[in-house]
């Protein structure tokens, strides 16, 4: 039976073009920007100079508080700038290049290929490895994952979701890698299993990858504690609260964390991760990524070094599209249009999205004629229309009231809108107010 | 007949006594006291309610001056020095003189001078534009050009240049209430001395690029070349992140920064134009041409002083 | 690369809803019930229909462009809506003239005068309907009988409606049961055998209309299930306690206006509520005051101004009747 989560959602045409294609190795590149700031927290702190020599897998920057991550280099080379430089956003933010000299990995990282099951390893121990392998959220949220599995005093967790939902349209990093590194991924969700404490893990994954459920729903016969779990194609599923809500019918409350409903959510790629990482002592230095678009000649899944230029990936999938309108870093809903394809690719980084001129661009903006839509696709159940013309009236005692810090920027009321009305863009306005409004009170 | 005419006039006079009676009674009972000279002081003020004084509207900026023992720390930009001298006279306290300001649009990154190298197609407000992204160009401190400024200006002071993209400050009706330096996500606008005879010296940029960086994504940016440091004997000039910033306390007017700046964003306002040195506006191909020859050995003198390591 | 990127926030992928494509599946629902009004009304149908739908949007383009100095926005379809609704609220002999002045007071004074689509608190259609009937109250209640009178127009021979029938019988104190012999069966009132407006009469075929605007998810089933589930439910009360006073329910459903109400008149966009629990609530407001106003009102049909009162309290359930916020019942419980 497929389940679902109750409230708004939309179906947007799925075009999962690169969903047959098989993951490839991307070459590595001649240099790699690795910025220091990969994940949601304090950026990391260089520790290595100009000059320096490096190897794949060494940690050139330190995590730099609780919620931080470890950065390693993803090639074995020369430091040759610590800079500032324009990351996805366009701002230039501190990044270390690195020159490519061969391919010396950490003598520690076993490159074997064999699955390894066992492990005995203590909660703390396997947190601790975690943490050191700087592994983060590979879903795009890149919350540093040692923090989430660090359950907070007085809360329990009680099951472990693995989040194979994948619910962008075009992406397909982790469908394949739930077909390809299955074993592995379900390992690492057994080592999560074992550092939350928890018994129970529940893989879910949208019914448009019935391949990925079967082959996995036969693997999970080997392996205590863990079922799958086949759900409607809805977006945004893939959002934890809405994930929960699906499997569990279990509520976050308002401003609360997963955990107070007794879960912990990962995403099957950060299993995989923690799978390498615990087996393999290998850190996050590489990723899965999608290449994709409708003209793009040859929509592919990579292997690719973090750093790695998103040019050398179009590339290798065939080139930069002469309609080209938009390049946008991870799924049409959520991920982020690139200003200039010159960016490196980092832990967030789940797929490259080539829009064609022709769908690049919004359409007219018309008066609201408060059909609420918006209102009914909501999955958190908030009023769009209101908050955006309050936001855009600057009312936000009004907008904090309306539960503004709810919004999840799934983006469904946009994507609804039949008067194309930019309604995530002025909710997104109200957060940033309203965060400054809460943070200001509280200090 | 003349008896309906009389019952309905008994009977509208008394419910309008009656009404009159607990009008008054109410009026009474609810009555709150208020200074007299609040609503004096309000009177003499603007009634825009811009927030300028720092106080939501002028009904609460008249109350506080009301209270205030003294007004040092209440002065409204909008009436300026005048009507705080009417309120004080009022109050019977004594006014502080402050310099009349006037708000300046530190970037003169034109469509000319700053190519656009990407199109910002989502909603029309240059938070969430600052918010998303750097901007349409190189430079991710200059003006976005969304006019955010411009509507919140109260008092009609701005508009957009649809030549060059950048707000316009109309002077006579800025009030330097300060709306357009709070609505502006890049803090672009400065409040700044208005001057002797209106005349003014600023720099016209608030890039803290390198100097290479902010030269390649935009012609009149400061490349941090410190050369009008050097020129001021006023220690009016600070560079800070590759960034010349003057001081209008201690800058004297006397004009020697702006010729010396390569890159023109020293912007001299009202001053009767000079004779030599200083290229006309209307040259823009002989000053883009000059400019070309430079460029190169700009950027490297620029490298050269900002580059840490190059110096050492 | 000659061309330069598009950045835009997300999302970057849009729905191919708009407010054409809605409007249009609006008038594309209304066909149906054309083309049964033509086939009992005849030619004062359609000259009824043509002369509305042609002087609202004439009203809506002369107004947007003169007084209002905008962008005319007649491609969206709304004043089609608006002058089709319009007519179907109007009995079928109704002169142009009169026709003309209710489009005007329907665009001019129900919409433009609020800031056009999007703004009006009443349903546009509905006050042009309402401000004919108290100006022109002779002409607006003459229904045309249905099928004798297809070539004449002004001059068509006119009968009661079912529900005129009804009130005036009971107010003279004759039995529910002695007056249904009077008027046709339940399946004659469904095919829209009857007098009355134009598009009140078709009710199966506004019936299709709202299975295919449910199938296109132009609407929900919110408003028009909670005015039919309300009638129903009232007026059952009713009837089982004196069925010789009350008629049944289903006669209720099918007579007057009751059912292009609650499908396409409550259902405006603009002039109903945004959450699904206020969209209830609306419509259940609009079924009570339907019933009340049919039973002890002046009025035998109360339809337009159940609609009309609700949308007055849209802002008030608006504003305090939110949608059901994810998270909210386990934070209370």
């Amino acid at each position: 039976m497929l389940k679902t989560f109750a409230k708004g959602g939309v179906h947007p045409p799925e075009n999962k073009l690169s969903a047959g294609q098989i993951i490839e190795q991307l070459s590595i590149p001649k240099t790699v920007t690795i910025p220091i700031s990969q994940h949601i927290g304090a950026p990391a702190t260089i520790i290595v100079n100009k000059n320096d020599q490096v190897k794949t897998g060494q940690v050139i920057a330190k995590s730099s508080g609780f919620v931080s991550a470890n950065i390693h280099s993803s090639v074995s080379g020369k430091v040759t700038k610590i800079d500032a430089i324009p990351d996805s956003s366009g701002y230039r933010k501190q990044s270390i290049v690195i020159q490519v000299e061969g391919d010396e990995w950490d003598e520690k990282i076993d490159k074997s290929t064999q699955v390894k099951r066992d492990f005995n390893l203590s909660s703390e121990e396997i947190i601790q490895k975690i943490g050191e392998a700087g592994i983060v959220g590979l879903g795009g949220a890149t919350f540093p994952s040692q923090v989430k599995l660090s359950v907070p005093k007085g809360m329990k967790a009680e099951l472990l979701i693995i989040n194979g939902v994948e619910c962008e349209p075009y992406l397909t990093s982790d469908h394949r890698l739930m077909l390809e590194k299955g074993e592995e991924m379900l390992v690492g969700t057994k080592i999560l299993m074992k550092a939350l404490q928890v018994e129970k893990a529940i893989v879910g994954i949208e019914n448009n990858k019935k391949d990925a459920i079967e082959h996995l729903t036969k693997l999970a016969k080997n392996f205590d504690g863990i079922a799958i779990q086949g759900l409607k194609v809805k977006y945004p599923q893939g959002g934890e609260k809405q994930l929960i809500k699906a499997l569990t019918k279990r509520e976050v409350p308002s401003g609360g964390l997963p955990i107070s409903v007794g879960t912990v959510v990962h995403n099957v790629g950060t299993a995989y991760a923690v799978y390498e990482a615990v087996q393999k002592n290998k850190p996050l230095f590489e990723r899965v990524v999608t290449v994709t678009g409708k003209s793009v000649s040859k929509p592919s899944n990579f292997i690719v070094r973090i750093g790695t230029s998103v040019n050398e990936l179009i590339e290798a999938a065939g080139g930069l599209p002469d309609d080209t309108g938009k390049i946008i870093s991870g799924g049409p809903m959520m991920g982020k249009a690139l200003s200039n394809a010159d960016v490196p690719v980092t832990k967030g980084t789940s797929g490259i999205l080539i829009i064609p001129e022709g769908e690049s661009r919004r359409g007219k903006i018309m008066d609201c004629i408060r059909c609420s839509k918006c209102v009914g696709v909501c999955p958190m159940g908030l009023e769009p229309f209101l908050l955006m013309s309050v936001t855009e009236r600057s009312m936000y005692d009004r907008t904090e009231k309306e539960r503004v810090m709810d919004c999840i920027e799934c983006g469904s009321c946009s994507y609804t809108c039949p008067s194309f009305r930019p309604l995530l863009d002025y909710i997104r306005l109200g957060k940033a107010e309203v965060g400054k409004i809460i943070r200001s009170r509280k200090a | 007949m003349s008896d309906i005419v009389i019952y309905t006039i008994i009977t509208v006079s008394a419910i309008g006594v009656v009404a009159a009676i607990i009008l008054y009674l109410a009026a009474q009972k609810f009555k709150v006291y208020e200074d007299p000279r609040i609503d004096k002081v309000e009177e003499a003020l603007p009634l825009a309610n811009c927030g300028g004084c720092g106080y939501p509207g002028c009904r609460n900026f008249a109350e506080e001056c009301v209270k205030a023992d003294n007004l040092d720390l209440l002065f409204c930009p909008v009436g300026g020095n005048e009507l705080m001298k009417t309120v004080a006279a009022i109050l019977e306290k004594d006014a502080v003189e402050k310099a009349p300001q006037v708000a300046v649009i530190r970037c003169s990154g034109s469509f000319e001078h700053r190519p656009k190298i990407n199109n910002y197609d989502g909603a029309s407000n240059c938070t969430i534009n600052a918010q998303l992204y750097s901007g349409d160009t190189g430079c991710e401190y200059g003006c976005l050009g969304l006019g955010e400024c411009v509507d919140a200006c109260t008092f009609d002071a701005m508009y957009m240049d649809e030549q060059t993209g950048l707000p316009v400050v109309i002077e006579d009706k800025c009030t330097s209430c300060g709306d357009c330096v709070r609505a502006c996500p890049k803090d672009i606008i400065e409040l700044r001395n208005k001057g002797k005879k209106d005349r003014r010296i600023f720099v016209s940029c608030i890039n803290a690029d390198k100097g290479g960086v902010a030269k390649k994504n935009c012609a009149v940016a400061c490349i941090g070349c410190t050369k009008c440091e050097k020129e001021c004997k006023y220690d009016a000039i600070v560079i800070e992140n590759f960034l010349a910033y003057i001081d209008f306390n201690k800058c004297v007017l006397c004009r020697k920064c702006a010729p010396v700046c390569p890159t023109n964003a020293i912007l001299e306002i009202n001053f009767p134009p000079k004779k030599e040195r200083v290229p006309k506006v209307e040259d823009k191909g002989v000053l883009a041409e000059k400019q070309a020859d430079e460029n190169t050995n700009l950027i490297e003198l620029a490298k050269k002083n900002n580059d840490p390591e190059a110096k050492g | 690369m000659s061309k330069l990127l598009t950045v835009a926030p997300s999302p970057h992928n849009y729905g191919k809803e708009t407010i054409k494509t809605l409007m249009y599946g609006v008038i594309i629902a209304l066909i149906p019930t054309l083309a049964v009004s033509i086939y009992f009304f005849g030619i004062g149908a359609l000259i009824v229909t043509a002369t509305a739908i042609v002087s609202a949007m004439l009203f809506e383009y002369l107004i947007t462009k003169f007084l209002l100095k905008k962008e005319p926005t007649l491609s969206d379809g709304s004043a089609i809506i608006t002058g089709m609704l319009l007519a179907f609220n109007v009995p079928s002999n109704l002169p142009v003239w009169i026709i003309i002045i209710g489009a005007l007071v329907a665009i001019g004074i129900g919409k433009m005068t609020f800031g056009g689509l999007g703004n009006n608190p009443f349903n546009p259609a509905l006050v042009g309907r309402v401000f004919l009937l108290v100006s022109f109250p002779v002409p607006m209640t003459s229904w045309p009988t249905p099928i004798t009178a297809r070539m004449q127009y002004l001059d068509a021979v006119t009968g009661a409606t079912p529900l005129g029938i009804l009130k005036e019988g009971v107010k003279n104190g004759e039995k529910v049961s002695a007056l249904m012999d009077q008027i046709p069966s339940h399946m004659q009132l469904f095919i829209g055998n009857m007098g009355g407006s134009l598009g009140e009469v078709a009710g199966a075929a506004l019936v299709l209309g709202l299975i295919y605007m449910l199938y296109k998810k132009v609407i929900t089933w919110h408003i028009p299930g909670s005015i039919l589930g309300t009638i129903v439910i009232f007026t059952g009360i009713l009837w089982l306690i004196n069925p010789d006073k009350y008629a049944d329910p289903l006669f209720h459903l099918l007579t007057g206006g009751v059912l292009l109400g609650a499908i396409f008149m409550a259902t405006d966009y603009v002039s109903s509520p945004m959450s699904v629990r206020g969209q209830l609530l609306f419509g259940v407001g609009i079924g009570v005051l339907t019933v009340v106003i049919r039973i002890a009102g002046a009025y035998p049909e109360g339809v337009s101004f159940a609609i009309l009162i609700m949308n007055a309290f849209v802002p008030l359930i608006n504003m305090y009747i939110k949608p059901k916020r994810f998270g909210e019942v386990i934070k209370n419980g």
